[in-house]
C-alpha cells in the first residue's frame, strides 16, 4: 500500500505549465528521490503534494488524505524542508525546536533530535551564526520535530561542502531506519545514486522514467571502455572475435576495448587464458549520469 | 472530514513568547517605540514648563505633546517596527516555513499584533505616569473616550504598517515605505507644529489624517471632553479600509 500516490499531476503558474504530466508512487519505508534538472517541476510537484499549492488537475493521496482537503492532518503526519526557508537570524536553535514542537500534537523529544543531528554544541547559538550545514541540519530537525510519517527534503545538500554532503547523507541513512518514509528533492546525480531506493526522473514537467538507479542506467545500453597495458605481446584477433566487444584501438602500447555487456568478464577470461595480464586495467561504465542525459537529453549540473 | 485538533492556545503562547525574546534582542524596536517617546516628552516638558500657554489652547508644552508622543509610539510600532519584521520574514521564508507546519503563518502575525499592541500600552502608561508627575498633567477625564481613542488610533495605524507589510516585497523596501508615511503623519499629528497652532487650513487637513485625528480625539477625552465624532469615524473608516486592503493583499510567500 503506497504512502504517497499522485497522478496526472498538472500545474500552471500564469500561463506557464510548471507540471504537465507527474505520476509516481511511494511505499512505506523507502528513500525516493524525484530527480531532474533546475526547473523541471520538482519542487512544484512536492509543494502540492503538501497541501502547499492547489493542482490544476490530477489526484494526489498521501497517507489517505487528499493534502488539500486534510491539510491539518497531513501536516501533522508530513514534515517538510523547503528552500529558501529560513529563521528569524536572532532565534538559538533550541528555542526554534522548542517553538516548532509546539506546533505538532504528538511532537518527536527535540532534545535527542538536536543531539542526533549534531547541534547539542550549537543549542544556544543563534540561527544568524550558523554554519550552511548546520542550518540545513536544523531545517532537517524542524521536518522531522513532529514525528512525521514522511518527510520531504527538498535540495537538502546544495550549497553544501563535501564532507557536510556526506554527513547530511548518512543522517539520512539513520532517519529512514527509523521508520520515516523519505522523499528526496535533488539535481545531483551522486546524492541519488547514494541514498535512493527508487528514483523518479522529471523533466520539462513530466515523469520520463522511474526505476532504481541502478535500473535507470542498466536502461542506457551505453558502451564501456577497457584500457590496459598487456604483459605480453597480444593478438587483437582475440579480443575483436569476442561478441561483446565492438571495437580494439591501441595507443603506443596501451589497449582500448569498447564494447557492451559483460565486456569487462569476456575480455579478462580470454586474457586469462592466453596467459596475458592486464596491466592498470581501467574501466569506464555508464553512470547515473549518462542515465540521466540519455533521459532528459540535457547535461546535468 | 475528520480534522485533527490542534491546541491553538498553546503554540500562539509559544509563538507570542519567542517573538517577544526576539524583540528584546533586536532592541531597535524598543529603543525607538518605548525608549524614545517618554524622553521626548521629559524634554519638552522641561522646556516648557507647567505653565498653561493660552497659544495652546490653555494647555502647558508637556500636556500638549502627552498624545502627540503616544501617537509617535503607536505609530513608530505600527508603521516601521512590525512591518519591516514581517517583510522581511516573507522575504526570508520564515512564513514559508510555517504555513509547512500544522499552525499556520497567520498565528505568527496575531503574535507580532499582541506584542506591539502590548508594547504601546506599556509605553502609553509610562508617558502618562511621566505627565503627571513630573509636569502635573492630569490623568485623562474621560477613561472610556481615551481607550475608545487609543484602540481606534491604534487599529488605524496597525492596519496602515499591515498594508505596508503587504505591498513590500522586502525588509528594505518595508522600512522605507513606513519612513516615508511616518514622516508626513507624524507631521499632521503635530510633532513639529502642534495642532492649537498650525493654521486653520493646515488643521483641516490633519483632521483627516490617522495620526491628526487620533491626537485630537486623545486630547479632548484628557480635557473631560468625549472625542468628537469626526476624528472617531476618520480613524474607524482607515481602521476599517486599510484592514479589507491589507487581508486582501496580503502574501504569505
Amino acid at each position: 500500500m503506497p504512502v504517497i500516490e499522485v497522478t496526472n499531476l498538472r500545474k500552471s503558474y500564469r500561463g506557464n505549465e510548471a507540471v504537465r504530466d507527474v505520476t509516481f508512487s511511494v511505499e512505506p519505508g523507502e528513500i525516493f528521490g524525484i530527480l531532474g534538472p533546475n526547473g523541471a517541476g520538482k519542487t512544484t510537484t512536492v509543494e502540492c503534494l503538501a497541501g502547499l499549492r492547489r493542482p490544476d488537475g490530477g489526484h494526489i493521496q498521501v497517507l489517505g488524505l487528499d493534502p488539500q482537503h486534510d491539510r491539518a492532518q497531513l501536516r501533522q503526519a508530513l514534515g517538510i524542508q523547503l528552500q529558501e526557508s529560513e529563521l528569524p537570524a536572532n532565534i538559538q536553535v533550541d528555542e526554534a525546536l522548542e517553538l516548532y514542537s509546539s506546533f505538532y500534537a504528538d511532537p518527536a523529544d527535540w532534545h535527542s533530535l538536536r543531539d542526533t543531528l549534531g547541534l547539542a554544541a550549537k543549542r544556544t547559538s543563534r540561527y544568524g551564526k550558523l554554519s550552511g550545514g548546520q542550518k540545513q541540519r536544523l531545517s532537517i530537525a524542524l521536518a522531522l520535530v513532529g514525528n512525521p510519517q514522511i518527510a520531504v527534503l527538498d535540495e537538502l545538500t546544495t550549497g553544501l561542502d563535501p564532507v557536510a554532503r556526506r554527513e547530511t547523507w548518512d543522517l539520512i541513512e539513520n532517519v529512514r531506519e527509523s521508520g520515516v518514509t523519505i522523499v528526496l528533492v535533488t539535481h545531483f546525480m551522486q546524492e541519488a545514486e547514494h541514498l535512493c531506493d527508487r528514483v523518479a526522473v522529471i523533466d520539462s514537467g513530466r515523469v520520463v522514467a522511474v526505476d532504481s538507479p541502478g535500473g535507470l542506467v542498466n536502461r542506457v545500453n551505453a558502451e564501456q571502455r577497457l584500457r590496459f597495458y598487456p604483459s605480453a605481446e597480444l593478438d587483437d584477433r582475440l579480443l575483436t572475435d569476442l561478441a561483446q566487444v565492438t571495437a580494439v584501438t591501441r595507443h603506443d602500447r596501451q589497449v582500448l576495448v569498447t564494447g557492451t555487456g559483460d565486456v569487462l568478464g569476456a575480455v579478462t577470461s580470454v586474457l586469462a587464458r592466453a596467459g596475458i595480464v592486464a596491466e592498470q586495467l581501467r574501466i569506464e561504465q555508464a553512470s547515473l549520469d549518462d542515465a540521466f542525459i540519455a533521459l532528459t537529453g540535457q547535461e546535468t549540473s | 472530514m475528520s480534522s485533527t485538533t490542534v491546541a491553538v492556545g498553546s503554540p500562539l503562547r509559544a509563538l507570542t513568547r519567542t517573538e517577544t525574546r526576539l524583540m528584546l534582542r533586536e532592541r531597535a524596536g524598543l529603543i525607538w517605540g518605548v525608549g524614545f517617546p517618554p524622553v521626548l516628552l521629559i524634554i519638552l516638558g522641561a522646556l516648557g514648563g507647567k505653565k498653561p500657554d493660552k497659544d495652546l489652547d490653555g494647555l502647558s508644552l508637556a500636556a500638549t505633546y502627552v498624545p502627540i508622543v503616544i501617537a509617535f509610539s503607536l505609530a513608530m510600532l505600527a508603521l516601521n517596527v512590525m512591518p519591516v519584521l514581517l517583510a522581511t520574514y516573507r522575504e526570508r521564508g520564515v512564513l514559508r516555513r510555517m504555513s509547512t507546519t500544522p499552525v499556520p503563518p497567520s498565528r505568527l502575525l496575531a503574535a507580532q499584533l499582541l506584542i506591539n499592541l502590548a508594547i504601546a500600552v506599556i509605553t502609553t502608561v509610562i508617558v502618562l505616569i511621566i505627565a503627571r508627575a513630573a509636569f502635573d498633567v492630569g490623568l485623562p477625564r474621560q477613561v472610556g473616550g481615551f481607550l475608545l481613542a487609543f484602540v481606534l488610533g491604534a487599529a488605524g495605524l496597525f492596519s496602515i504598517g499591515l498594508t505596508i507589510a503587504s505591498l513590500a516585497p522586502s525588509g528594505k523596501v518595508a522600512n522605507a515605505a513606513g519612513a516615508l508615511t511616518f514622516f508626513p503623519m507624524m507631521f499632521f499629528a503635530g510633532l513639529w507644529v502642534p495642532r492649537a497652532v498650525m493654521p486653520d487650513a493646515l488643521r483641516h487637513v490633519s483632521d483627516y489624517t490617522p495620526m491628526g485625528a487620533a491626537v485630537q480625539a486623545l486630547q479632548d477625552s484628557a480635557r473631560d471632553q468625549f472625542p468628537g465624532a469626526l476624528h472617531l469615524a476618520v480613524l474607524a473608516v482607515y481602521a476599517v479600509g486599510f484592514a479589507i486592503a491589507a487581508i486582501r493583499l496580503f502574501r504569505w510567500e
